[in-house]
């Protein structure tokens, strides 16, 4: 279970506290009713949703109620840092990637044999 | 009990072990009485009383004996019970403490443990192979559920469910410390006592009763001048007299979590003759651990030869702590067959206790002159360089045939109990759950935790640290590096037995062209044939041998068994182990009980109960509730003699004809607020709300982005800037969330401040053509003409001397009211309108009159009309969008081409042609009901009711293109008969209005 710094209420706390709420960042057009299909596509179905590090919204539901944005690697589940909402996208450092990131393949022990195959095949 | 005169076992070795003679217990085992020493566990009460057959195995039924004295045993699996309620399956005897009055009882065996008429398939074990059940049972398929599955999971399997309710309860506690240490061994003990100088808060635990682990059989170390023991008791006990650490004993770390949380199951009464009752049967504890110190230790590993299960055969370790623990003998003539240097000194530990070693067989060549001289002086034969290739005896094994490695000079030993050991497997379950990786260490051939994901830090053996001079020594740096603290001086320790060497995969006798059985796992029956066959079959994956031949997948996790499994499969595979990879790590580590995990979470405590401020009136008029989310709704108040339809018929007809009571406070209500409430709700909803007047209420639809219907509710304008909204009665969580959601994040510089009300607010329905009249007299301050108050609109006053916020409005078609008081006042405020009302036929109604009474007017209710996939449009309140207006959330979604197409399902209604036919909600519709099958669908029951004021049958329903189909004929087919219906305006009742606006 996660410990996620609530950016309001200034305190690590239990994830049983907080809701996802999916990816952050995604602003909505001022001219909705202008909005072509495509453009529509975009803004409401399309999402990044990749392995490695997101930018997300999460909601102190159970707490004071805020809404705020989390970078949080979705292989480690480090947290990189977490941020008011509607503050600008962070720059991440290198630093603060790699103390994310998960462990190196030290051996291809815990993997399936399959990743060693495929890596000898291409 | 005096302890003198009882017998608690003729291989009891007086003057060996650590219990007490003078406390006995009594139990019984498959019916048969036997005495015990307190703090055996089952197994070794067994042992002492020469009982080394407990089981049958899972598929052939072979004899199986206790093998270990840990939470790894694979074997010794034994239904427990306290009394009828409290029988518990699967139980480990190595694990569980003795209690007077225990029931034991042996599993998977039928007549009896020693004959068990499955065995036959001991002699037909060719014909089963890996995967046997996969390829012989394939077809028909209905033969795998009526025919297959249960004869195989009859024959196949471990013990019986209970069947009486648990009337255990257990708890859950958090607990939050700077380091929790796991595991009380050498090394645990050593880090826990480090880090708990420093004064932080400390967790120790362990899985056994007593802390201390191999410290405990070891019958040589001397620690600081001290006996193993004698040092592990000084330790724990100065633990447990510092306030900062907490000593759990009996408690097993199943699981790791991300951030450093792990999860403990503490065992508060399984070990006691007569628990107190206040007690919980175990304790469920979270822990979140600034630092996690792994002090996990290793688990011995057995040796792979040819019928290496015979009862009697076990490992070397176990009969270690057997005899130095409590004082057991495992056998009178036991040989030692290892390629491990732990062994040896069980031997001699056995030897000096009297026990007759007939042979040392060890594996290597290559062994230690100490040892060999050891051996030497207490008069063991030692076989160097040789193997053992089989074993004798049904019941128990009876002797073993001896060979060279390299040679064929067999010879027969006759043994009463063989002793194994394939060198040591470093715990590392815990690290891999953590997400760790690990590392092949070719010197202890074993995989070692090597890249850290969570906080944490294995000593000692779990770290492939086998010398307990250096594992003391790590121990005490990682606790002091943990704690920031200094490691103080780590203690003389001098004898410490050696743990090198060892053998992983299959030895002489059980190899590829062998017909032997030489099992890998005991607990699922798999042999080394088994695991060369999936890789012949083509299963290169470890994950997938694992699965084809259920190698490590019992109860015990692999734990023996893993590493064995992959070194044949590596072999078969010809590549180094490191390369074939090792099988996921899965919490928990030994199965948890289902009661530890649901903890207080059951009856009443499942769920939290949501009741109105009505509720004990409704209970006391006998209503019939229904669970509507977590509310407790009053569904129907029968009258004696009175079915559900009856009293739902007579609560519609009395509402109509005079008038109704319903409790409404379960609707959602949430408070609007402040100089931009009212773009605000024009950005929410569909409608337009600019020219909504103060006092005035509307029917407002919310959509999500995408144009679809995710609430409706009725808005009342109590001010320019404030809003009383209501939501449907599951919906209000979500709509507040959703509200928050645009306001915080898309329109932060809004001034809308939105509370939540719904429990503030008793809402108290009165509907019907009396409704005005019964109010009248207890309301004060608002003039309830129509021309005053008409329909959808707002007043405040009081009402029975208590603030309203009264609002007339109606879900029934009649002229109603729901008057909204503060919550504290809503029952007194209900009998008083009763007590005014009753005498002109006021009758509670419940949720299913509501429901006939809304459908009859054609009014929706969102989740049961609407599905997700419907607009306000299909739903026939596209009249609430407001055309003019320029942005709402759904304004774009709505346009979409698929939403605005000719020819979607739409909301009409349904009239059976038979008008006494009740439609069953849900049913499917079709055209065309003598296509052939598949037949097109075109849509569905929605609602459905028997209207009793109509006289008929009513009902909704999603249908194609339903808007333009108006008295159509559709059918619905049913399993015993097609039911004709016409489509129709689902307003069946006062299509006008009049009776609402009256």
């Amino acid at each position: 279970m996660l410990l996620i710094y609530c950016p309001y209420c200034e305190e690590y706390l239990p994830e049983i506290e907080f809701h996802c709420e999916g990816e952050a960042h995604i602003e909505r057009p001022a001219n909705m009713a202008e909005l072509s299909d495509e453009e529509f596509e975009k803004f409401f179905f399309i999402r990044e949703n990749q392995k490695g590090i997101v930018f997300e919204r999460w909601r102190h539901i159970h707490g004071c109620g805020r809404f705020f944005n989390v970078v949080r690697h979705s292989v480690s589940d480090k947290i990189i840092m977490t941020y008011k909402a509607g503050e600008p996208r962070p720059e991440l450092t290198d630093e603060q990637i790699a103390a994310a990131l998960p462990p190196a393949k030290s051996t291809p022990a815990n993997e399936a044999v399959w990743t060693v195959d495929k890596e000898k095949a291409q | 009990m005096t302890g003198a005169s009882v017998n608690t076992g003729n291989n009891r070795i007086a003057g060996k072990g650590r219990l007490s003679p003078a406390k006995t217990v009594t139990f019984t085992f498959d019916g048969k009485s036997y005495n015990a020493l307190e703090g055996d566990t089952l197994a070794s009460a067994l042992l002492a009383n020469g009982i080394h057959l407990t089981g049958r195995s899972f598929k052939y039924h072979r004899p199986r004996g206790i093998l270990g004295a840990g939470p790894e045993e694979p074997n010794a699996l034994i239904d427990i019970s306290r009394d009828s309620a409290r029988r518990q399956p699967n139980v480990r005897a190595t694990c569980q403490e003795v209690f007077d009055g225990m029931k034991a009882s042996s599993q998977n065996r039928f007549p009896t443990l020693e004959f068990d008429v499955g065995a036959v398939n001991d002699f037909m074990g060719r014909f089963f192979p890996a995967g046997f059940y996969y390829k012989t049972f394939m077809w028909p398929t209905q033969a795998w559920l009526k025919l297959y599955e249960p004869v195989i999971r009859r024959a196949a399997g471990l013990g019986d469910s209970p069947t009486e309710a648990d009337p255990d309860h257990y708890a859950n506690r958090f607990a939050h410390c700077e380091v929790l240490v796991i595991g009380a061994g050498a090394a645990g003990l050593m880090a826990a006592k480090t880090a708990a100088q420093s004064g932080k808060r400390v967790v120790l635990v362990d899985e056994n009763a007593e802390m201390g682990g191999s410290l405990l059989s070891d019958s040589r170390v001397s620690i600081d001048g001290k006996s193993g023991p004698e040092w592990a008791e000084v330790v724990v006990s100065e633990l447990h007299a510092m306030d900062n650490v907490t000593v759990l004993p009996r408690t097993t770390a199943f699981g790791y979590y991300n951030h450093n949380m792990v999860t403990l199951v503490e065992r508060v009464t399984e070990h006691m003759n007569n628990p107190d009752p206040e007690l919980p049967r175990e304790r469920m504890w979270q822990v979140r651990a600034g630092k996690v110190i792994l002090a996990t230790g290793a688990i011995e590993r057995h040796i792979v030869f040819p019928d290496n299960d015979r009862p009697g055969i076990m490992m070397a370790s176990a009969a270690g702590t057997y005899l130095n623990q409590f004082g057991v003998g495992v056998g009178s003539n036991v040989a030692v067959y290892t390629s491990s240097d732990s062994a040896w000194q069980v031997a001699f530990d056995l030897t000096e206790a009297g026990v007759n070693v007939p042979a040392i067989v060890d594996l290597r060549d290559d062994i230690d002159e100490k040892l060999i001289a050891e051996a030497g002086k207490l008069g063991i034969r030692v076989l160097k360089g040789h193997c053992v290739v089989g074993t004798k005896g049904r019941l128990r094994v009876k002797s073993i045939e001896v060979e060279p490695v390299n040679g064929v000079s067999k010879e027969t030993i006759a043994v009463d109990c063989l002793l194994m050991s394939g060198g040591w497997t470093p715990s590392i379950h815990l690290f891999s759950q953590s997400r760790g990786r690990v590392k092949f260490d070719d010197a202890t051939g074993s995989f070692l935790p090597d890249v850290y994901t969570e906080d944490c830090v294995s000593v000692g053996c779990c770290n492939g640290t086998f010398d307990m001079k250096e594992a003391i020594a790590e121990a005490a740096d990682a606790a002091a590096s943990a704690v920031g603290g200094d490691k103080g001086a780590v203690p003389e320790i001098s004898n410490a037995s050696s743990m090198q060497g060892y053998k992983i995969g299959s030895t002489k006798g059980a190899g590829p062209d062998d017909f032997t059985k030489a099992f890998v796992d005991f607990q699922n029956d798999v042999t080394a044939k088994d695991i060369r066959l999936a890789v012949r079959e083509g299963f290169q994956s470890i994950e997938h041998v694992k699965r084809y031949t259920t190698n490590g997948m019992a109860s015990d996790q692999g734990k023996m068994s893993n590493m064995h499994g992959l070194a044949i499969a590596a072999e078969m595979l010809d590549k180094p182990i490191p390369e074939v990879g090792l099988t996921t790590f899965r919490s928990p580590y030994t199965p948890v009980t289902f009661g530890a995990l649901v903890e207080h979470n059951k009856g009443e405590l499942f769920d939290v109960t949501r009741r109105t401020p009505m509720h004990s009136w409704h209970e006391d008029k006998g209503a019939v509730f229904e669970d509507v989310g977590n509310w407790k709704r009053a569904w129907y108040y029968p009258k004696p003699g009175e079915d559900m339809h009856a009293a739902v018929n007579r609560e519609c007809k009395a509402t109509r004809e005079s008038a109704g009571i319903f409790d409404a406070s379960t609707l959602g209500k949430i408070e609007v607020v402040g100089p931009d409430a009212v773009k605000f709700m024009n950005m929410m909803y569909t409608n337009p709300w600019d020219k909504l007047g103060v006092g005035r209420l509307r029917y407002g639809i919310m959509c999500r982005e995408d144009g679809f219907i995710y609430d409706d509710g009725v808005v009342a304008r109590l001010a320019e800037d404030r809003f009383h909204v209501t939501t449907t009665t599951g919906g209000a969580p979500r709509v507040l969330n959703m509200m928050e959601d645009y306001l915080q994040t898309e329109f932060p510089e809004w001034k809308v401040w939105l509370t939540s009300t719904s429990e503030q607010w008793a809402v108290i329905a009165v509907q019907g053509p009396k409704a005005r009249e019964i109010i009248e007299p207890l309301v004060e301050g608002i003039d309830l003409s129509t021309d005053n108050q008409p329909h959808m609109s707002v007043a405040h006053g009081k009402i029975c001397g208590v603030t309203t916020r009264l609002m007339r409005m109606s879900f029934t078609g009649e002229t109603g009211y729901e008057i909204n008081v503060p919550a504290d006042y809503g029952q007194q405020v209900w009998e008083a309108i009763y007590a005014q009302g009753e005498p002109m036929g006021l009758t509670p109604y419940g949720t299913e009159a509501m429901h006939v009474m809304r459908a009859e007017k054609g009014y929706i209710i969102v989740g049961q009309d609407t599905d997700g996939t419907v607009t306000p449009h299909d739903a026939n309140v596209g009249w609430a969008i407001g055309k003019k207006k320029t942005d709402f959330v759904g304004i774009k979604g709505l346009k979409r081409p698929d939403l605005v197409a000719e020819g979607r399902r739409q909301l009409v209604g349904l009239k059976t042609i038979d008008p006494k036919v009740v439609l069953e909600e849900g049913a499917q519709i079709v055209d065309d009901p003598n296509h052939p099958i598949p037949m097109p669908m075109i849509g569905f029951v929605t609602s459905s009711y028997w209207s009793e004021c109509l006289g008929h049958s009513i009902a909704m329903a999603i249908i194609e293109n339903g808007h333009n189909r108006m008295g159509e004929t559709i059918h619905i087919p049913m399993p015993d008969e097609i039911i004709k219906a016409e489509i129709c305006s689902p307003v069946f009742y006062d299509p006008d209005g009049a009776k609402v606006n009256g």
